[in-house]
C-alpha cells in the first residue's frame, strides 16, 4: 500500500527534469529516504496489524496451520470470567496508579517550581523512571519481603503488624500499583513542571500583590491554568497504565490467584505459556477499542481545553 | 520573614520525595555490598555490616562455584559480564538503526513532496495507537519463521527501521528549520542527500542527541520482546537474565545479595546517562508526553 502511494509520482518524473531538482516533486528521492523505514513500517506494524486481526478469527498454536473459526474467539472472550476478572483488576490498577501518581507529582511539581531550579534535584526525581522496570520490581519485591524486607522492619518498629504485599490477595494489584507510582511520580512531575513553566510569571506577582496565600494561588492560578497540560498527561498516564505488564510478570505473575493478573499478563499467559494465539489476539483486539475509545478521549479533552488557552 | 516557617516546611516536602525516591537504591547497593550470611541476621544498619563484593564476583562469574555456594548463592553459573555487553550491543543497535533511518523518514516527511505524503504519515502516526501486545503476537510468529529467535539480528530486528514516535520527533524539529538554507545549499548545486547529511543533521545535532539517549534507555529496559526471543545465554539481557535469575530459587529464599548487585548492575549505566546527560535528560522529558 505504502509503495504505491510513493510510485506513482515516479512515473512522472520526465516532466519535471528542466529547473533545479529541490523545487519540485520530490517522489524518487524521498524514496530513498524513505526506503528503511517503510520497510521497517510494512513489516513491524502494518502487515503484523492485519496479520494480528486475522488470528484472532482463527484457532492458531503455532504448530499447525491457523483455522478459520469466524468470531468463535471473541464468543469466548466475552463468558470467559477470567478476562472480565483481567479487566477489573486493570481497572482498580489504573485508577489508583494514575489517581496517586498524579497527585503526588502534582505537589511535587508546585515545590520544585516555588524552591529550585537545580537540575540536580530534577535529575534524581527523574531516577526510577529511568531505570529498568525489571529492576524497580526485584528492588521492591526485596523491600517488601515479609520476612526480611525493611518496610515489614520499619512497620514493626513502630508497632504495626507486618504485612504481605505482593503476597495477600487483598494487597497484591495495589502494592504494585502504589511500585509503579513511585517509579513515575518524578517523570510525571516534570512533565506537569514544564506546563506550569507556561503560565505568565504576572499573574503570581499580581495575586501576590492582592495578598493571595500559596494555596488560594494554586487553587485560583496554577490548576485552572494548567488544565490543558494535566489533561493531557493524565490520558497519557491512562494509556500507559492500562499496559501493566513487566512489574507483574517479575513479580507475582498474576497471583495471588488472579488478583493480579492484568489484561495485558493474561493475554501473554493465552499467547506464550498455553500457545492459543487466535485466543490472545481477540483480546488484544478489545484491549485496542479500549484504548482507542481512551484516545478519543484525550482528542476531546484536548480540543475542549484549547479553546481555554485563547 | 513570616514566609519562613512556610518556606522551610515546604523544602521539608521536597527533602522528603527526594529521601523517598533514592533510599530504595541506596537499600540496594547496601545489600549488594553484604553477604547473605550477614543479611538474615536482624540488622538493618544504613552501612552493610561487612562490606564485601563476593555478590558482583559471584555474578560476574569471578568467583568459583564453591565459592559462590558459600555466600549463600546458587550453583548455577550467572553470567551477567555477558548479559550486560548483550543489552549494550542491544541498545547500540537498536540506536544507530532507528535514530538514522527515523531521521531520514523524518526529513522525507517534513521537507520533500511527494504523493501521499500525508496519508502515509497519518498512517505512521495511526499505529501509535495500537498497544505493542498486538503486534508482538504476529512479529514473534515471523521472526520464528525467519528463524531469528535466540540471535541479536531477530531481538533488533523490529525496532532497528522506524518507530511512529521518532519519525513524529524528529519531524518537528525539522519543520522548524528555515527552509531558505537548504535553498541556498539547493542554488549551490547541492542534492538533497548532501543537504540532508551536511546541513540538516549537524543543525538539529541537540533533537537527535535526545532521541537517541530516549531510545538507548528505552531499548535498555525492554523486557517483553527479548523475554520471547532471546531465551539462550548467547543473547540474553539484563532484564530477563534478572527475571531468570530471581525465578530461579521458586520456594526457597531468593538470592537477595546476589539479585540487588545485578540490579546495581543494570542501574550504574542509567546512573552514568544522567550525569553526562542530566540537562538534556531533563529538558526532553516533556516531549516524551506525546507518545
Amino acid at each position: 500500500m505504502a509503495a504505491t502511494l510513493l510510485a506513482r509520482p515516479l512515473g512522472r518524473r520526465t516532466a519535471r527534469r528542466a529547473g533545479p531538482s529541490w523545487q519540485r516533486g520530490h517522489g524518487r528521492i524521498a524514496l530513498v529516504f524513505l526506503a528503511p523505514a517503510l520497510i521497517g513500517f510494512a513489516v513491524f506494524y502494518l502487515v503484523p496489524t492485519v496479520r494480528g486481526l486475522w488470528f484472532s478469527f482463527t484457532d492458531y498454536n503455532l504448530l499447525s496451520d491457523p483455522a478459520v473459526v469466524g468470531l468463535d474467539n471473541y464468543g469466548e472472550v466475552l463468558s470467559d470470567q477470567v478476562f472480565w476478572n483481567a479487566l477489573k483488576v486493570t481497572g482498580v490498577y489504573v485508577v489508583f496508579n494514575v489517581a496517586t501518581q498524579t497527585v503526588l507529582a502534582l505537589g511535587l511539581a508546585v515545590l520544585m517550581e516555588r524552591l529550585t531550579r537545580s537540575v540536580m534535584i530534577k535529575a534524581m526525581v527523574l531516577l526510577p523512571w529511568l531505570v529498568p522496570n525489571v529492576t524497580i520490581a526485584l528492588l521492591w519485591m526485596w523491600l517488601l519481603d515479609t520476612n526480611v524486607g525493611f518496610v515489614n522492619h520499619v512497620l514493626e518498629q513502630i508497632g504495626l503488624a507486618k504485612q504481605g504485599f505482593l503476597f495477600s490477595p487483598d494487597q497484591s494489584i495495589l502494592t504494585i500499583a502504589s511500585i509503579n507510582t513511585w517509579r513515575h511520580v518524578g517523570y510525571t512531575a516534570l512533565l506537569l513542571f514544564a506546563g506550569m513553566q507556561l503560565i505568565p510569571r504576572h499573574l503570581y506577582e499580581a495575586a501576590r500583590i492582592d495578598g493571595a496565600g500559596e494555596w488560594r494561588t494554586f487553587q485560583r492560578i496554577t490548576l485552572p491554568l494548567l488544565r490543558p497540560v494535566l489533561a493531557l498527561v493524565l490520558v497519557v498516564s491512562l494509556i500507559g497504565s492500562f499496559q501493566i505488564f513487566d512489574t507483574v510478570a517479575v513479580t507475582t505473575e498474576g497471583s495471588p490467584v488472579n488478583a493480579s493478573r492484568v489484561i495485558y499478563y493474561y493475554i501473554y499467559e493465552k499467547a506464550f505459556t498455553q500457545f492459543e494465539f487466535g485466543y490472545a489476539s481477540a483480546m488484544s483486539v478489545f484491549l485496542i477499542l479500549l484504548l482507542v475509545a481512551l484516545t478519543l478521549l484525550q482528542m476531546r479533552l484536548l480540543r475542549a481545553s484549547t479553546s481555554d488557552l485563547a | 520573614m513570616r514566609k519562613n516557617p512556610a518556606r522551610l516546611l515546604a523544602w521539608a516536602g521536597l527533602l522528603a520525595a527526594l529521601a523517598i525516591t533514592l533510599f530504595p537504591f541506596w537499600w540496594m547497593v547496601r545489600t549488594a555490598l553484604t553477604g547473605n550470611a550477614h543479611l538474615f541476621n536482624g540488622s538493618y544498619s544504613l552501612l552493610p555490616d561487612d562490606p564485601t563484593m563476593i555478590n558482583f564476583e559471584r555474578i560476574l562469574g569471578l568467583a568459583s562455584p564453591e565459592e559462590a555456594r558459600a555466600a549463600g548463592g546458587t550453583s548455577a553459573s550467572m553470567d551477567f559480564w555477558r548479559y550486560l555487553q548483550n543489552s549494550v550491543v542491544f541498545a547500540a543497535a537498536v540506536v544507530a538503526g532507528q535514530v538514522t533511518f527515523s531521521a531520514m523518514a523524518a526529513y522525507a516527511f517534513a521537507r520533500l513532496r511527494f504523493r501521499g505524503r500525508d496519508v502515509l504519515f497519518y498512517l505512521f502516526l495511526s499505529t501509535m495507537m495500537i498497544p505493542p501486545i498486538f503486534t508482538v503476537l504476529p512479529n514473534f510468529v515471523l521472526i520464528k519463521s525467519l528463524g531469528g529467535v535466540n540471535t541479536f539480528w531477530g531481538l533488533v530486528a523490529p525496532y532497528f527501521f522506524m518507530t511512529p514516535f521518532a519519525v513524529f520527533f524528529l519531524r518537528q524539529f525539522f519543520l522548524s528549520v528555515p527552509g531558505e538554507i537548504e535553498e541556498a545549499a539547493g542554488l549551490d548545486g547541492a542534492s538533497r542527500w548532501r543537504i540532508f547529511w551536511q546541513v540538516v543533521v549537524p543543525m538539529n545535532r541537540g533533537p537527535l542527541v535526545t532521541l537517541a539517549i530516549i531510545t538507548a534507555v528505552q531499548t535498555w529496559n525492554e523486557f517483553l520482546w527479548p523475554l520471547l526471543v532471546a531465551k539462550q545465554e548467547n543473547v540474553r539481557v539484563l532484564t530477563t537474565a534478572m527475571a531468570i535469575f530471581q525465578q530461579q530459587t521458586p520456594n526457597a529464599t531468593p538470592d537477595w545479595a546476589g539479585l540487588m548487585a545485578g540490579a546495581t548492575l543494570a542501574v550504574l549505566p542509567v546512573l552514568l546517562l544522567l550525569i553526562l546527560f542530566g540537562r538534556r535528560l531533563v529538558d526532553s522529558i516533556r516531549f516524551t508526553g506525546i507518545k
